[in-house]
């Protein structure tokens, strides 16, 4: 029998066709426009070939954004991953104290981005702001608007305290996806505490942490709002992490060709190393 | 060495789930668990394994008191019905796992997991992790792992509740010759009657959280102490109905059917009837057979044999013959009776008849 050929099942992708067009494409192509051209203006246009891409892979500006962006994200990933873990491994199991613990976590995640910031940057500031008061108070010499570690640390605490929460209800769920019995069948073997984590769990929550990771990586990759609103970026360009960089030169100094460049070279970078690291985890991963 | 439970009970808050229990389990037996889902298979076997505490009671392990010793002391194995196994190791490291913990040298580890490997046939697949392995594989590496250490006591909980038809097949075949030569007790939960007559040993049918009797296989299932144990024990379940004795003539309600048994010997009255649907058939069989006839509801073929149900008066009736009877939904049927195989159950529900 002769196969029919039916194309009307076009039809059926063209709104995915057009969606991604328009939040996808069209908008990345403006960008890819810009990258190449020169403008004054007016709508008028001079070739440039690759030089904005040269001239921000050479630049020290660039390097040194994109180093800060690499050891906040770092920084971030190794303080919320193992804490998510273990704020996850000790919430109930059961009972009231469930709900409880899940809707306690949730609660920063509730909260705007830039509400985010403005809390805390109330919070730490050096004479009013409770953190930064006491810090003070304890004989800290503290202050975040004008010294690069305390910045930082500001910076660090108040992802920590935004984000974590999402590692946690991720691995909890990880967690309670484990049967019973592997509990048991461990405790038959005699195998410890440790190595129930190590053998058992880790490995089921394998799956729920590779996302948990990417999803943390790539927002922290992209963070903007909340340093924007805490720090604006100071001081100096001390917490000017990629994002705030690039708007500073898009918007600030108007560079278009280059700010183009520069987010097509960032959007490259999110999108390699979200491959590696995928492929990295998922190496061993044949089915279900 | 044996295994008993002394009067074991087991509540959670106001439910019981065991009622008191008294169980004895001989050294180199296998023994079934035989019930529905939520009898209290599973809780009775952790208590025996040391996974959970009972209520009240004792249980003893080659005559020590082991009640309240932890699982680890105790030296036993489980097989659960999902395939458990470590995710992140190797099938050999999955069998040698039990055997790590012990501290007996890698050369002795190797040998072992050798020998259990082999009897499962996983030789093929030691370098290979749980998840590339179908599930029979997967569940055979979980049974290596209970073989492997010398266990006193082997808990499997319904080890092939999760397979597939052909392959639980080929491994209850497989299970019994496992055990042989061993020095052990095999408990094995299942909810299947044909597994218990498979697998043969000892066994006791438990309904809602009591043990309603126990003994070998066999005499379990030829003579039931009573209707709740033969219901149990009978798949596709058994044909229960009230019937009327007086002189040497039995009937069924509404005196839709009528037969004479000359070899029982009981006092005129009312009882209850229980046939196993075998012995209703398409065709005579045996030397004291009665018909009965009754509309069709449901006509299934499975493999060689024909599963009947039909409707007699006001009962519904399981039969299941031998060969291919192929019969229409709604027509109306007779079928034949065996009575010299009938058992007779008084007004307490115990059996009453040598069958």
């Amino acid at each position: 029998m002769n196969k029919t050929i039916n194309q009307k099942a076009w039809l059926f992708v063209i709104p995915v066709f057009i969606l991604v067009a328009f939040n996808a494409v069209v908008p990345l192509m403006t960008v890819v426009n810009y990258a190449f051209q020169e403008t004054f203006g007016n709508n008028v246009f001079t070739w440039e070939g690759t030089r904005w891409f040269k001239q921000i892979l050479r630049s020290d500006r660039f390097h040194s954004a994109l180093g800060r962006q690499f050891l906040f994200t770092g920084v971030i990933l190794f303080i919320q991953v193992p804490l998510g873990i273990a704020i996850a491994l000790t919430m109930p199991k059961k009972g009231i104290g469930v709900s409880v613990c899940l809707v306690l976590m949730s609660m920063p995640l509730l909260i705007p981005w830039n509400v985010v910031g403005a809390m805390w940057n109330i919070i730490a500031l050096p004479e009013i702001g409770l953190l930064g008061h006491t810090l003070n108070d304890l004989g800290f010499d503290y202050n975040f608007t004008q010294q690069t570690g305390d910045a930082w640390f500001t910076t660090i605490l108040m992802d920590v305290w935004h984000w974590t929460s999402l590692v946690v209800l991720l691995s909890y769920a990880g967690l309670r996806s484990i049967q019973p019995a592997y509990y048991q069948a461990a405790e038959i073997d005699g195998a410890n505490r440790w190595a129930v984590f190590r053998h058992i769990e880790l490995p089921k929550m394998k799956k729920v942490l590779t996302i948990a990771i990417l999803l943390r990586f790539m927002d922290s990759f992209m963070i903007y709002t909340e340093p924007f609103v805490l720090t604006g970026g100071g001081p100096g360009n001390a917490t000017a992490f990629l994002s705030i960089d690039l708007v500073k030169m898009a918007l600030g100094q108007f560079d278009l060709g280059p700010a183009a460049a520069m987010s097509l070279i960032y959007f490259f970078i999110v999108l390699l190393v979200c491959w590696v690291f995928y492929n990295l985890m998922m190496r061993n991963e044949t089915q279900g | 060495m044996s295994l008993e439970l002394r009067n074991v009970e087991k509540k959670v808050g106001q439910d019981t789930h065991i009622y008191s229990t008294n169980l004895r389990f001989e050294k180199n037996t296998i023994n079934i668990l035989l019930g529905s889902t939520l009898a209290g298979k599973t809780t009775l076997m952790q208590i025996m394994a040391g996974l959970d505490k009972p209520t009240n009671g004792e249980i003893w392990f080659a005559d020590k008191n082991v009640t309240g010793v932890a699982v680890q002391k105790r030296n036993v194995s489980m097989v659960y019905q999902q395939f458990i196994n470590y995710p992140n190791f190797s099938v050999f490291d999955n069998i040698a796992s039990p055997l790590k913990i012990t501290g007996i040298n890698s050369d002795q580890i190797k040998k072992r997991v050798g020998q259990v490997s082999e009897l499962l046939k996983l030789s093929e697949m030691l370098d290979k992790r749980p998840n590339e392995l179908s599930g029979g594989q997967q569940q055979r590496t979980a049974l290596a792992r209970a073989l492997v250490k010398d266990s006193g006591l082997i808990l499997l909980d319904e080890p092939l509740a999760n397979l597939d038809f052909k392959l639980r097949e080929e491994l209850r075949e497989e299970l019994p010759k496992l055990f042989e030569n061993r020095e052990c007790i095999v408990v094995y939960a299942t909810t299947e009657p044909s597994d218990a007559l498979l697998i043969g040993g000892y066994t006791a049918t438990l309904m809602e959280g009591r043990v309603i009797e126990y003994g070998k296989t066999i005499e379990v299932y030829n003579k039931p102490k009573n209707l709740f144990s033969a219901r149990v024990f009978s798949d596709p379940p058994i044909n229960i109905s009230e019937i009327k004795k007086s002189g040497d003539t039995f009937s069924l309600l509404h005196d839709s059917v009528k037969w004479k048994n000359s070899n029982v010997d009981l006092k005129d009255g009312n009882y209850k009837v229980g046939i196993r649907p075998y012995n209703i058939t398409t065709y005579k069989e045996g030397n004291n057979c009665i018909e009965i006839k009754g509309k069709v509801l449901i006509s299934e073929l499975s493999g060689s044999e024909s599963l009947i149900h039909f409707r007699n008066v006001n009962l519904n009736w399981v039969s299941l013959s031998n060969g291919i009877h192929q019969m229409k939904v709604g027509q109306e049927a007779k079928l034949y009776m065996n009575v010299d195989e009938f058992m007779y159950f008084d007004q307490n529900n115990n059996l009453v008849n040598n069958v």
